[in-house]
């Protein structure tokens, strides 16, 4: 078990909401956690009842001790079949609401998980620009675990919790009211002690969450960068603020457990306490004929059960808030604004291949002021191979974006085949293009999987053709299992080979258009002559898009557009635009200047 | 696990036994106070006379043992947590150097996140079971043999019973976990699947968009996630048994115990023996041996608790050492390896050395755990103020090549010589003064921009002329300069807030700042414009004509007027001159001319 205050809980915003849309995820109905709570009360209540009936055998012994016949057996043994028969309920009931929440608890994560994973799809591309992928994941992992494992425990800990502690205190004021105050106020002594050290630990707490992330922050740097530290002979420097940072740690690692240490010895002696004063309050109330000695018996066993119920109300409270706050964490996501609906947009393109961009205006949605493509105008006829060119920051991949409705224009329009890509589905204007980007995407899968992808009806020898054009054949050939090997992050495929194989995954899709983002600059040239056979059997007959930052890859493009801060700045051939000697030739030349 | 216990100092080692001493005080005391207790019910059970003073003479004593045993565990507790702090620091430190120590070599065989989880998650949990294991583990096991040697004592048939409980619970907890534990290793699986397919969606997202794969993703989605489910609610509806079974025991003991309790009551009889095995003779003595016997009940009831709590805190503490295990193991594994590159100590500066020189003699290398050489046979001499450049594919190993000159990695063959001393020879700090890396990634740490340029400099010998001249040179002066606060601009980790250009052109003034004999530059220039590129280039040749300069290099427009051009294919020089006479001797060399340029451009 975990200390009690080893963590600063979060607050959650709105906690009964948060829990109650948790919830709905379990069950469309409350009946079920009515059950649990129903069930957990249950087991709690026969559990408390037992110890009032235990003082009834000490009774029956006592008197046995002092009469001829010696103790009253039968009595006994029906007494102890009572007790046990509750005991064996409470437990039954019990297990029965366990299983009843693993179900529920699991349901919950699952649904979440699901839920997060389809949200990914259904978020604009702007979304992931102002979000890590990091904080993505961790939402889908750790804060649904959090929730899923203790928003729903919690919250029958402490009803269950509650339960014992009024049960207790109802049972101990019947079986002897004087006994039962006695009790009750040792064990508040006790518990306002807790509460004091809680109150001045957080800060501890606080500064050992502070000063060990720094430390793990410092470390995580120096490991990343240990080249950087030798070769700049910083190790000297590097140690001595280690040593400082590693100090702080240990002063908070210090206090803020020796306080958390304190709780158990404390509690203990709350409960030692206890069990003093109600015997000695009671053997004097016995001794004075007000009680019988199975009143004693019953109170030893109460004062252990009454102590538990607040600290474990105490720590699920804590847990819930933290729990509370991860589901907000996931329900933000979730109620994230989602790329429109177009399940009405049912028309087709015709699948010529021409596009037109007509004054085309783009500014992200966060920042409308700050327009990232001004006046983007020009018109591609089918089947042509368009260069985009331009610093870095132009709006090169904006563009290409634009185009494949990742972003909506702001302003003007572009028609692919004449009609204005907004009046069809997004889904039918990535069935124009085919796609290969500077990042080769490949997933944990065989070869097969990874070049057909989603697309159905793809036979062996479509894959063998496509393999040949691209030169990959060879390559599979020397696979272990062919199509069949799996790829994961370790295997030992070069940067060019996976380039190849998104070359070929694209050209296996067979659509009309093509983009190429940056499609060779992680790779060297060498490769890249390979690549760019490949790139040109994809391209043929296609009307293709490709930027590029290696110019020697676009010299033979139909129209090269230049692009400097959104705009088009020169337009033509290579030829023409270096005969114009402006921003392309310019451009160009940089690459051979030297000092 | 006990290996890494030597860790501990002297001091914290006596301050341990102190602990243990405590420990037992505090079971000795938690035991006695019981049997005050069972002492003055078995006198009210016999209905003695005039109890009020010794039952308030035994509360007493009782609250007494009660405050000396939370004395004795508060500072216990106190002292726990000053030897786990200590601990943790100290092991904490002795990785870090360690690591500081380390190789790229090492730091390639552990991977800097694997060292990184080892250097704090794993410290932290071996920190943990310290600080539980001086209290808890220790206690324990106390607790439960002298609790069980007090119940011995009193009776057998209540042992009998007390024993039974034990074993429930253990064959309980047991079986529970033969079937949970190697659950958790797949669990542990499953979700690494899960975090997998939801990183490839976000990773690809561009992808899987253009693709229409949305539908293929949630489907691969959703068989990992059932998968997950399905091994978590097993073990959860496995787990769901724990709580019950052992609720059920913990309050059956106390039932069966006053059961078997008044059986044994009721089996005295006038010439029969006592607990105590004296032959009871007649009726006041039967009264009386009843009476203690049923003092004796009572004090059961508690050390029975004790004696099945402490079981249960074992079976805990076996559950959670395994972990602590692998943890320290981890730890060990980074404190034995042994270090691949250390310095020498044998370099003495003679004024008579020439400067700014490199030379490669037969120099060979293979990556440890492999017998083929991946470089081969090297041989080449740069002198001061040249500019020697490197080209090659991707894996001829052009970084490689750089890593031996810097001793990132130890040639295994030959000699790499710095001024006509071998390299191994230097003191690291020598050897660093006279040579500056800049690696194909910028690394930048979370500081102000001077304290990385002037990183490792501990002495002050970068003035901030040298700084601002650096950031010159390495054409960062106008962004720095735009940037909040200028030189105090603040690099957040990793240099997020910085472009990967900027980084780079900051890695390069970081390097120069420092004014060292060769600069070696390892495709430094790829993450810049090519009007960056040049101008940056330019400067080097006119500002550090002493300076002898490395540069590995993909674009041959970077590397064409470098005084000499080596050209490497898998691991050997294949070519080595200028561009013009590479471009007539070297098929390799032309061959990646002609990638990038074109038929008059290759005249030009």
């Amino acid at each position: 078990m975990p200390p009690m205050m080893d963590r600063i809980p979060e607050k959650p915003k709105n906690f009964k909401k948060a829990v109650r849309e948790t919830l709905s995820y379990a069950s469309k109905s409350p009946a079920p956690f009515i059950v649990v709570l129903g069930l957990a009360i249950c087991s709690t209540v026969f559990m408390i009842v037992g110890p009032n009936q235990l003082g009834r055998i000490a009774n029956l012994i006592h008197e046995g001790i002092h009469s001829e016949s010696g103790v009253d057996m039968d009595a006994v043994l029906s007494v102890v079949f009572l007790i046990g028969s509750f005991y064996v309920f409470s437990a039954f009931t019990g297990l029965i609401q366990g299983l009843i929440m693993a179900h529920m608890t699991q349901n919950i994560a699952k649904s979440l998980r699901s839920k997060i994973n389809a949200k990914i799809s259904r978020l604009p591309l702007k979304y992931f620009a102002t979000h890590s992928y990091g904080d993505v994941l961790s939402r889908a992992t750790n804060d649904v675990d959090l929730v899923s494992s203790s928003l729903a425990n919690s919250l029958t800990s402490i009803v269950s919790a509650a339960a014992q502690f009024f049960g207790c205190l109802l049972m101990m004021i019947i079986t002897n009211w004087i006994l039962a105050g006695t009790t009750v106020v040792s064990t508040m002594l006790g518990l306002l002690f807790m509460v004091l050290v809680v109150k001045r630990s957080q800060r501890y707490f606080k500064m050992r969450q502070v000063s060990l992330g720094q430390l793990n922050g410092y470390i995580e740097e120096m490991y990343n960068g240990h080249d950087v530290i030798r070769i700049s002979n910083a190790e000297q420097s590097v140690k001595e603020r280690f040593v400082k940072l590693n100090d702080a740690v240990r002063t908070a690692n210090f206090k803020s457990q020796f306080l958390s240490g304190l709780m158990p010895p404390v509690m203990n002696f709350v409960g030692n306490l206890g069990h003093v004063v109600v015997y000695v309050v009671g053997a004097l109330l016995f001794y004075n004929g007000w009680i019988d000695i199975g009143v004693i018996t019953s109170f030893l066993i109460y004062v252990r059960l009454f102590e538990g119920p607040l600290r474990q109300i105490s720590q699920n409270v804590t847990n819930l808030q933290s729990a509370a706050a991860a589901s907000e964490r996931v329900f933000a996501f979730l109620d994230e604004e989602e790329l429109t609906d177009e399940s009405e947009k049912s028309d087709t393109l015709p699948g010529v291949g021409a596009v037109e961009f007509d004054h085309v205006k783009f500014a992200y949605p966060d920042k409308p002021e700050k327009e990232v493509i001004h006046d983007f105008s020009a018109t591609v006829k089918a089947g042509q191979k368009i260069a985009i060119v331009g610093p870095t920051g132009a709006g090169k991949t904006t563009i290409v974006n634009l185009l494949m409705r990742f972003h909506e224009v702001t302003g003007g329009q572009i028609r692919i085949d004449g009609i204005p890509i907004t009046d069809v589905s997004r889904e039918e204007i990535h069935r124009q293009f085919g796609m290969v980007l500077q990042d080769t995407w490949m997933f944990e899968g065989t070869v097969r999987e990874n070049l057909v992808y989603n697309m159905e009806g793809v036979t062996d020898e479509d894959l063998e053709k496509v393999c040949k054009a691209c030169g990959l054949y060879h390559f599979v050939e020397t696979l272990p299992q062919k199509f069949d090997t799996v790829l994961t992050a370790n295997s030992d495929i070069s940067v060019g080979q996976k380039q190849l194989l998104t070359i070929a995954r694209a050209m296996i899709q067979n659509n009309p258009m093509l983009i190429l983002d940056e499609a060779t600059s992680s790779i060297d040239t060498r490769t890249e002559m390979l690549v760019q056979r490949a790139m040109d059997n994809l391209m043929a007959n296609r009307t293709s898009f490709v930027i590029a930052h290696r110019l020697s890859t676009i010299r033979n493009a139909d129209l090269i557009l230049v692009m400097q801060k959104g705009d088009i700045v020169e337009q033509g051939t290579h030829d023409s635009l270096m005969a114009l000697g402006g921003a392309y030739a310019d451009l160009y030349n940089s690459q051979f200047e030297t000092a | 696990m006990f290996k890494i216990l030597k860790q501990l100092s002297p001091r914290d080692r006596l301050i341990s036994l102190v602990c243990l001493i405590f420990v037992a005080g505090q079971v000795w005391l938690d035991i006695e106070m019981p049997d005050f207790m069972g002492d003055v019910v078995s006198k009210l059970a016999a209905s003695d006379k005039n109890l009020t003073g010794e039952i308030l003479v035994s509360g007493l004593k009782m609250l007494a043992c009660a405050a000396g045993s939370v004395a004795l565990s508060i500072t216990v507790g106190y002292l726990a947590a000053r030897i786990a702090a200590n601990f943790s620091y100290t092991v904490r430190a002795s990785l870090f150097n360690k690591i500081s120590d380390f190789g790229t070599t090492e730091m390639k065989h552990f991977s800097p996140a694997s060292l990184i989880t080892r250097t704090t998650n794993d410290i932290t949990q071996i920190q943990m079971v310290i600080s539980m294991g001086l209290q808890v583990m220790i206690k324990a096991p106390i607790t439960a043999v002298w609790a069980v040697v007090r119940i011995l004592g009193k009776s057998t048939s209540l042992s009998i019973v007390v024993a039974c409980a034990v074993a429930v619970l253990a064959i309980t907890i047991t079986t529970v976990m033969r079937f949970v534990i190697p659950k958790f290793r797949i669990i542990q699986r499953q979700v690494d699947d899960v975090n997998r397919v939801i990183d490839e969606s976000l990773n690809g997202l561009k992808v899987v968009r253009a693709f229409n794969a949305d539908e293929y993703q949630q489907n691969k989605f959703e068989r990992v996630n059932l998968n997950l489910t399905a091994t978590n609610l097993f073990t959860m509806r496995a787990m769901a048994f724990m709580g019950p079974i052992i609720g059920l025991v913990m309050s059956s003991i106390q039932l069966v115990l006053q059961f078997v309790g008044a059986i044994i009551i009721n089996g005295f009889h006038i010439g029969g023996a006592a607990a105590d095995g004296h032959i009871i003779d007649n009726a006041v003595d039967l009264m009386r041996s009843r009476s203690d016997f049923f003092g004796d009940l009572t004090v059961f009831g508690s050390y029975a608790m004790m004696v099945v709590m402490s079981f249960m805190m074992l079976t805990m503490i076996f559950m959670i050492l395994p972990r602590a295990q692998v943890s320290a193991k981890r730890i060990s594994e980074v404190l034995e390896e042994p270090i691949s590159v250390t310095e020498g100590h044998e370099y003495v500066e003679n004024p008579a050395d020439p400067k700014g020189t490199l030379e490669f003699k037969n120099v060979s290398f293979h990556f440890p755990g492999s017998d083929e050489n991946f470089m081969k046979n090297l041989n080449f001499k740069v002198t001061q103020g040249q500019t020697l450049a490197i080209i090659g594919s991707t894996g001829s190993g052009k970084s490689t090549l750089l890593n031996l000159a810097t001793r990132l990695y130890d040639a295994t063959e030959g000699e790499v010589l710095i001024d006509g001393h071998n390299v191994k020879e230097y003191p690291f700090s020598a050897l660093y003064k006279k040579i500056g890396l800049i690696p194909q990634k910028a690394t930048l740490f979370a500081d102000s921009i001077r304290d990385n340029i002037t990183f490792g400099d501990r002495d002050a010998q970068v003035s901030e002329d040298d700084v601002l001249q650096a950031l010159d040179i390495a054409q960062a002066t106008d962004f720095v300069m735009k940037k909040d606060g200028g030189l105090d601009f603040a690099v957040s980790q990793g240099g997020s807030n910085i472009s990967g250009g900027q980084k780079q052109r900051l890695a390069i003034a970081r390097a120069i700042a420092k004014k060292p004999e060769i600069l070696l530059f390892d495709d430094s220039f790829s993450a810049l414009d090519f009007k960056t590129d040049r101008l940056l280039r330019k400067e080097i040749a006119d500002k550090l004509k002493d300076t002898t300069c490395l540069i590995v290099a993909s674009r041959i427009g970077t590397i064409k007027n470098a005084d000499r051009i080596l050209v490497l294919a898998d691991g050997e020089i294949v070519g080595n001159g200028t561009h013009r006479e590479l471009l007539q001797s070297c098929s390799v060399y032309r061959e990646i001319a002609q990638s990038q340029l074109t038929e008059a451009e290759l005249e030009a």
